[in-house]
């Protein structure tokens, strides 16, 4: 998407990562990296998915994210078990540049701790991190 | 970004065109506008403008301007033919004594005895000195720093040249050689060269005159193109990048230059090149391609020696590409490798070079 964009139902982590806390089950949450992630890097040509079952840790590096020119690390916003990962990013990593918070999310975690999203930003306060 | 990176003439178009602006060798170059992939494409299809005004430009001149770079270039600078309003171009590299490469660089002959030799950005400051020092046991010739007297831009694809012969008064100087042109009204030098592999031109202008040339090639359909996409281009077609795929550290016959080197022209570095051609390269550069998923990147070791000194996912061939140095022993087309990137093993194939040629 060509213009900017912070969803207000989603929390953010400054490191440009956004999580979806499923208002069904408040113990899973959708993974993705923000607008101004996907724009930073530009047009994204691979993702190297990771594996189901793995653990990931908020706040640490669980998969990269990678650009014609560069590799990014994609940081956890909460910790938690990868029950699901995008599949479809195998053949169009560029969904995370054209539909960063639906088509391009990342992975779906089973959280171990669902009270550190207290430590998250709101669309506001991310928005804020990125100097107007 | 810090407030001593220097602009070109041709920073508002690009602001004004939506570019991505980047620190680069010192300049505020734009690195990307609409996005790597449709640039890269726009020059494999149909044309692409660049500007390069960041490379620097040593002008030689006298009667012993030749001698002068006889010495200091390693190929065979006599070789550059002289026409009425310019001259042939000649790709060579820049060695110390140990044969280490200071630069690789294009020389153009302006004239019977007047040179231009295009620099690398982030050399240029180096480049000169070495130019100036040696200038000293040639009396008769004459080194002088051309970097703010000219623009650079870079129209390149297979419709470039006739983007550009439409706004020339006479006929392009056709590849491998330069001459001087009135474009839209400009005295500008055209120079039959490029760093894409297509077809195309470079254009040396006045500062003042490049941002109506480049409107007006732009006008005429020529893409904007930024930095990334002249690095995704030039490693398809396996140009190398100073910095990347050429230091001081190794010399031109392990980088596979050979062919721009002449070690009877007795140029500074020529026993230390001869010495390594003839004894063979402990390791040499080769063109890789990755097997599967992944993209290899500068620095990553490859397994059993050697590093990728370039790396990045090929627009045109939609698979990971590089240039690696390896041991010479596995070197060979066809030889397979693993590269160790950020921890995985990614399987690749030592590739014929180029890794992209037109219709593959």
């Amino acid at each position: 998407m060509a213009e900017d964009s912070y969803p207000d139902d989603l929390l953010y982590h400054p490191e440009h990562d956004w999580a979806r806390i499923e208002p069904a089950d408040p113990a899973q949450a959708t993974l993705g990296i923000t607008w101004y992630a996907q724009d930073s890097l530009g047009e994204v040509v691979f993702f190297d998915l990771p594996s189901v079952g793995a653990s990931v840790k908020k706040d640490a590096s669980y998969a990269e994210v990678e650009s014609v020119k560069a590799v990014s690390d994609v940081i956890a916003p909460l910790s938690g078990e990868i029950v699901a990962v995008n599949d479809a990013l195998t053949d169009n990593p560029n969904l995370i540049n054209e539909d960063p918070y639906g088509e391009g999310w990342l992975v779906k975690l089973r959280l171990v701790d669902p009270g550190e999203r207290d430590s998250l930003l709101d669309a506001a306060a991310y928005r804020a991190t990125l100097g107007g | 970004m810090p407030a001593t990176l220097r602009r070109t003439a041709l920073y508002d178009a690009h602001v004004a065109a939506g570019a991505k602006m980047v620190g680069f060798a010192g300049w505020e170059m734009p690195v990307q506008y609409e996005g790597v992939r449709a640039e890269h494409l726009a020059v494999r299809e149909a044309c692409g403008i660049f500007d390069v005004s960041h490379m620097g430009e040593i002008e030689v001149s006298g009667p012993q301007a030749l001698e002068l770079l006889q010495r200091l270039l390693s190929n065979d600078v006599a070789k550059i033919a002289v026409e009425l309003d310019g001259g042939g171009a000649q790709y060579s590299v820049l060695c110390r004594e140990d044969g280490g490469v200071l630069d690789d660089l294009f020389t153009y002959r302006l004239d019977a005895d007047r040179y231009l030799t295009v620099t690398n950005a982030a050399n240029h400051a180096r480049d000169l000195q070495w130019f100036q020092a040696h200038a000293e046991d040639f009396p008769e010739a004459r080194v002088m720093d051309r970097l703010d007297d000219y623009a650079m831009l870079a129209v390149q694809g297979p419709v470039a040249r006739g983007i550009v012969q439409a706004i020339s008064d006479v006929p392009l100087p056709a590849r491998m050689t330069a001459a001087r042109r009135r474009l839209a009204g400009a005295d500008v030098l055209v120079c039959g060269t490029g760093y894409t592999g297509e077809d195309g031109v470079e254009l040396l202008c006045a500062p003042e005159h490049a941002a109506a040339l480049w409107e007006e090639i732009v006008r005429r359909g020529a893409v904007p193109a930024g930095l990334a996409a002249r690095d995704t281009l030039r490693l398809e077609v396996c140009f190398h990048l100073y910095g990347n795929d050429l230091s001081i550290e190794r010399g031109p016959i392990e980088a596979g230059l050979g062919w721009c080197c002449r070690e009877e022209t007795d140029f500074i570095g020529a026993p230390a090149v001869r010495r390594i051609r003839e004894s063979g390269p402990r390791e040499k550069l080769v063109a890789f391609a990755i097997d599967g998923p992944g993209i290899a990147r500068q620095g990553n070791p490859v397994v059993g020696g050697g590093e990728v000194t370039s790396g990045t996912l090929s627009p045109s061939l939609g698979v990971g590409i590089g240039l690696a140095y390896v041991p010479a022993e596995r070197a060979a087309i066809g030889s397979s490798l693993e590269i160790d990137v950020r921890g995985k093993m990614r399987p690749a194939t030592v590739r014929e070079k180029p890794l992209y040629r037109k219709g593959s």
